[in-house]
């Protein structure tokens, strides 16, 4: 990271699917428009899902890191 | 009419007709996921799949014997339902609780409350309950009006996305 100036950060790690998804969504519903949510995880299907799920709500997936288990995606709320 | 398409999300209609733990849990993943997604849900709940919006107690109801004897023998909640598979006289439902606490996926009982709270609408049969003998009290407040098979249809034509289970 370092290189999003990160608004928020979830910690969804140990959530399963659905969660990630749904704490995500009601995270950003509170947020403005422009800000940067980071979102920890480890679920794996949330690697997959969370960019599918950026790209379905009209947000933007600024990146994806992965550290050990935990995998870090990067949000803009727009 | 309520439960339409509101916005460009697009929408999900689901008809609940199982009552066990496994299958409502499924609907509810879906349900979760699309109101996540900011997609209109709609949840019908009919026959068997009124028991999981029925509220605990209560376990003789009905107005004749037959309809007295079928809820006390059906008697369930969200936090008792049988699984359709390995249910072994409950033994399955109780192992399937604690695996999925282990890997923090919620219960179904969560699983209603957010669902509810992320605005997905949930629909008693008419028909079933007047079989049934089952009264709008009978169920969880979180039930919006009590719908028939028209009322849904007239939902379920206007929702991209529509499953039976």
């Amino acid at each position: 990271m370092g290189t999003y100036s990160v608004t928020k950060t979830l910690d969804a790690r140990g959530l399963s699917c659905p969660m990630p998804s749904v704490k995500t969504a009601l995270t950003l519903e509170k947020m403005e428009t422009g800000d940067v949510l980071e979102v920890l995880t480890d679920d794996p299907v949330s690697k997959k899902d969370l960019p599918v799920w950026a790209e379905n709500t009209g947000n933007t997936l600024l990146g994806l890191e992965q550290e050990d288990t935990t995998i870090k995606i990067y949000l803009k709320k727009g | 009419m309520q439960g339409q398409q509101k916005n460009d999300k697009g929408s999900v209609t689901i008809v609940l007709f199982s009552g066990e733990m496994d299958k409502a849990i499924a609907a509810f993943v879906i349900a979760t996921a699309a109101a996540s997604m900011g997609m209109k849900v709609n949840i019908f709940f009919t026959f068997w799949g009124l028991n999981v919006i029925k509220k605990k107690g209560g376990l003789i109801k009905g107005r004749n014997w037959m309809q007295r004897m079928l809820n006390m023998m059906n008697y369930g909640h969200a936090r008792k339902l049988a699984i359709s598979k390995l249910n072994m006289a409950g033994m399955g439902p109780a192992m399937l609780k604690v695996m999925m606490a282990q890997k923090r996926v919620p219960s179904l009982h969560e699983f209603i409350k957010m669902a509810a709270a992320l605005g997905v609408e949930f629909y008693p049969c008419e028909m079933s309950m007047s079989v049934m003998g089952l009264a709008k009290e009978d169920f969880i407040d979180e039930c919006k009006d009590v719908i028939g098979a028209v009322s849904y249809l007239a939902i379920a034509k206007n929702t991209g996305i529509n499953l039976f289970i």
